[in-house]
């Protein structure tokens, strides 16, 4: 059973529900204060404006006690999915490397992007082919990628660096980055392979109707 | 027990680009201001009681490190004062 888990502000929780399920993968949405249910498979923390984003986006949800869970069953191996806000409260608890930080444009960014998969060799990009381009929704005002340029050539050798944000032929240009992340980065994985973090919605492309279906490959790692 | 106030300076490390200064600044400059640089920072007013100012000041720091800053991101400053 993967585990939704649900902060006050959280509004991507049943999209990811119903992706999921779309998918044919069995999930729950979990109020935070219950903490990770039993026989917890997986676990996504989804996107939204937990607490507002007072202080800064994820940092009240990233120091809730629900959050040490997360992070023991990380290290147990259980795949950990943190999408736009969730991806704010992954960096914020250290879950990943980097902060998501104002977008240089200064507005909330909310437009279809295209990202190249920079690592197919993971989990959350194995239906993907190294170097193939996708198309996902983004909706933040916080989801410039932050990092020292020491740290992020270490996550480019390491092949942490899961998408790039790309024009539709997959080059990484400064047009087609939407917010000003550095080296371009829309996603990286933690420490281990089974923790990721992305600002764009891969849940809200699952759906033919809706949005196209380039997100599955990347909740493919829950089934 | 003594009554202090801890002050903690929150800003962005140089060179990390921060828009939200940068359209202060322009709105600024649209009002005709002249200036070179606009830096923004947030700051903390904390009352506490603490046996001394450095035991304040122990304490203020550490809620700095583990929740006022980030530090991938910011540089952070502590000052005590009585109240």
């Amino acid at each position: 059973m993967i585990a939704i888990v649900r902060f006050g502000g959280s509004n991507c929780d049943r999209d990811a529900e119903r992706a999921l399920s779309a998918m044919g993968i069995e999930s729950e949405i979990v109020w935070h204060e219950d903490g990770l249910p039993e026989g917890t498979t997986g676990i996504v923390l989804p996107g939204g404006f937990s607490y507002g984003d007072y202080l800064r986006a994820g940092a009240m949800a990233a120091r809730s006690p629900i959050l040490a869970a997360v992070r023991d069953a990380a290290d147990e191996g259980i795949p950990v999915l943190g999408v736009c806000n969730g991806a704010q409260i992954g960096s914020e608890s250290g879950l990943t490397p980097g902060a998501f930080t104002t977008n240089a444009s200064a507005r909330f960014q909310c437009e279809h992007v295209h990202l190249r998969v920079e690592n197919a060799d993971t989990p959350w990009t194995a239906a993907y082919e190294a170097g193939e381009v996708i198309e996902l929704p983004i909706a933040h005002g916080e989801g410039r990628f932050e990092i020292d340029e020491a740290e992020l050539d270490r996550l480019e050798t390491e092949g942490r660096v899961l998408f790039r944000y790309c024009d539709a032929e997959g080059r990484v240009t400064q047009a087609a980055n939407p917010n000003g992340s550095a080296g371009g980065v829309a996603g990286v994985r933690g420490e281990r392979e089974s923790v990721a973090v992305l600002m764009p919605h891969p849940e809200r492309a699952v759906l033919d109707d809706i949005g196209g279906t380039d997100g599955r490959g990347v909740l493919a790692a829950f089934a | 027990m003594t009554a202090y106030t801890a002050i903690v300076t929150v800003r962005l490390k140089a060179g990390v680009l921060d828009p939200e200064a940068e359209t202060t600044k322009r709105a600024l400059e649209r009002l005709e201001f002249d200036l070179q640089a606009l830096r923004s920072a947030d700051r903390f007013e904390i009352d506490l009681d603490a046996d001394s100012e450095q035991a304040a000041e122990r304490r203020a720091d550490e809620m700095a490190e583990r929740l006022l800053a980030n530090p991938t991101i910011h540089d952070y400053e502590v000052e005590v004062r009585r109240r």
